[in-house]
């Protein structure tokens, strides 16, 4: 898809993602849409994966660390027709496998994660495992900023850059907000460029919303061969929703009925002037 | 069941973890799946002439469990044989979200050996004492938790677990064990019955077993008869040979190393009470308490855990 078609497609999946999250009012709702752009472009775009190929060993891995924004995942797994869009309907109620973090119960899901830490490591271990294999398998995974702060992702970060896994792309959902507050006021996170390059990953800064730029830094992976690359997506948590941009508390907040309407009114596909 | 004659001279073997690096070679020798996952422990794994044979199967990950857990679980969903190998303190305490999460909740079917498991480590204190491993992993679905007792018993559970597409724990100590108490059947879930007796039921699991056998054979110089059970996998529990052995009515002394609290005689306890035995019963481990200092010989006959103290012990649960 090119550029200007995933840039509509995402005001679609945004739409549905608020669906999904104001049916079941439960959801990660800033996050989901902060890491939207980033997932539409892997989806349907960078990555090797699709409902034909999901149990071909040779298909690319998506292990999303940042677990709890999960309905951006589903929205745009259902959207490439890894199961109903229907099905979302069901998102968090009794017995539904759609629940609000991945799990492998769902069709296209690597990996059960929301425990934050966790998706950095089991990549290194795919990612060195299609090295052995010499497979061409890539492996990518998103983490939340907050999540850096976790220390089993600087273990895998050393074990990355020793093994030189330049087939793992980690991507950083850069929105600079977590649950009580900004990243600097919880647990500053600066240099996080530095820091990365100095863990031996290549790194590259992105707009998170930019379609143009995120397919321009997916298609230039490995960044440096050799190393292991780290893409650092700036994003806006909220992002589409006027009212929901740059507020923490729309973490995991929920619209109203009234809320979700002027959702929709923002989230209609307009034209590009 | 297969009765046994009472063996006075057990032929001591090597160490399980020996057996266990050993194992691992033979293994590799056909199968090119089979990695060795080690968290700067290779040594203490005995698994460096494994590293210098198979170097394309062996994959250190400095000291970092968490991360240890995280990549053989990757590797284990890419369709590799992974044991995650690293001292059973730090494996099973450290490592224990990604042991939840990434192996057992996500159905990876990683193979995670405890080395130097329990007071291996003796002297160097509760730090590196693994008495929590069993009690931890009981309470985790999915997963397959086993202390061998002996040199087959070890060398079965790591090629069985090499087969196994599931999660499993395996667990054992540096010091030389039997080479073989009992028969030569094994298979996870199966005790083992190294002796019978009606007086008296020993249920043993890991390196408790041999010392409630040797307690057994003294006990018969005493004219009592007791059975010795080698429970090696403590999940799933082999709840009808228990049951077998506790229909008489006669007591039960379940004996590990670990913990009182939470390990084989709890699970052995709440089983037969659920279900109506009412068994004179004695759980022998580690008590609720600072471990002693000492050496591994020296913290088993403090806690009784040796022929002498599970003599005593039995003739006292038997007045």
């Amino acid at each position: 898809m090119t550029a200007k078609e995933l840039k509509d497609k995402s005001i679609e999946l945004r739409r549905k993602t608020l669906e999904i999250i104001y049916n079941a009012k439960a959801g990660h709702t800033g996050g989901s849409l902060s890491i939207m752009d980033i997932l539409n472009v892997l989806y349907n775009r960078i990555m090797n994966v699709s409902p034909e190929n999901f149990n071909d060993a040779n298909r690319d891995r998506y292990i999303q660390s940042k677990g709890h924004s999960v309905e951006a995942l589903y929205t745009v797994l259902a959207d490439r027709g890894f199961f109903p869009e229907e099905d979302l309907m069901t998102l968090c109620q009794y017995q539904s496998p759609y629940i609000g973090h991945p799990t492998k119960g769902v069709n296209g899901m690597e990996q059960n994660t929301g425990g934050l830490g966790h998706g950095l490591p089991i990549c290194c271990g795919n990612a060195l495992a299609a090295k052995k294999d010499n497979s061409g398998v890539k492996v990518y995974t998103v983490l939340g900023d907050g999540e850096m702060a976790e220390g089993s992702n600087w273990e895998a970060m050393m074990f990355a850059a020793h093994y030189k896994l330049d087939n793992l792309c980690a991507i950083l959902d850069y929105n600079k907000l977590q649950i009580t507050g900004s990243n600097a006021e919880v647990m500053g996170l600066e240099p996080v460029a530095k820091k990365l390059e100095a863990f031996g990953w290549a790194v590259k800064e992105v707009d998170g919303h930019d379609y143009d730029a995120l397919i321009e830094t997916f298609e230039s992976l490995p960044f440096e061969e050799g190393k292991p690359s780290f893409v650092i997506a700036h994003t806006v948590k909220g992002k589409g929703v006027s009212f929901m941009e740059n507020n923490i508390k729309w973490h995991h907040g929920v619209p109203s009925a009234e809320q979700m309407e002027m959702a929709r009114e923002e989230l209609l596909i307009k034209e590009e002037v | 069941m297969e009765t046994k004659e009472i063996k006075n001279e057990v032929l001591l073997g090597k160490p399980n973890l020996e057996v266990f690096s050993a194992t691992m070679q033979k293994l590799a020798e056909t199968d090119r799946g089979i990695m060795a996952v080690t968290s700067d422990s290779r040594g203490s794994g005995k698994l460096v002439p494994f590293g210098q044979k198979f170097p394309e199967q062996i994959v250190e990950v400095g000291i970092a469990e968490q991360n240890l857990v995280g990549v053989a679980t990757g590797l284990a969903a890419m369709g590799k044989k992974a044991f995650a190998v690293s001292p059973a303190c730090f494996l099973t305490a450290r490592s224990l979200e990604q042991i939840k999460n990434d192996v057992c909740y996500s159905d990876n079917p990683v193979k995670l050996i405890g080395i130097s498991a329990g007071v291996s480590y003796g002297a160097l204190g509760s730090t590196h004492h693994s008495l929590h491993d069993y009690a931890v992993l009981r309470a985790i679905n999915n997963i397959t938790i086993v202390a061998p007792a002996d040199n087959f018993e070890t060398e079965a559970a790591i090629r069985s677990a090499a087969e196994m597409e599931t999660p499993v724990y395996i667990r054992f100590g540096k010091k030389a064990m039997p080479q073989n108490l009992g028969s030569i059947d094994f298979e996870f879930g199966k005790g083992r019955v190294l002796k019978e007796g009606s007086d008296l039921t020993f249920v043993a699991t890991g390196e408790g077993v041999w010392p409630a056998y040797q307690a057994a054979l003294k006990l018969e110089e005493e004219g009592i008869h007791a059975t010795v059970l080698s429970i090696h996998t403590i999940k799933p529990l082999d709840t009808g040979l228990i049951e077998k052995f506790a229909s008489n009515g006669q007591p039960i002394l379940t004996v590990e190393e670990h913990s009182v609290n939470g390990g084989l005689g709890e699970a052995v306890a709440s089983h037969l009470f659920q279900n109506g035995f009412r068994n004179k019963f004695k759980i022998v481990g580690l008590p609720d308490d600072h471990t002693v200092h000492g050496s591994q010989v020296e913290i088993f006959d403090h806690y009784g855990i040796s022929e002498e103290g599970l003599t005593k012990t039995a003739i006292e649960l038997l007045k």
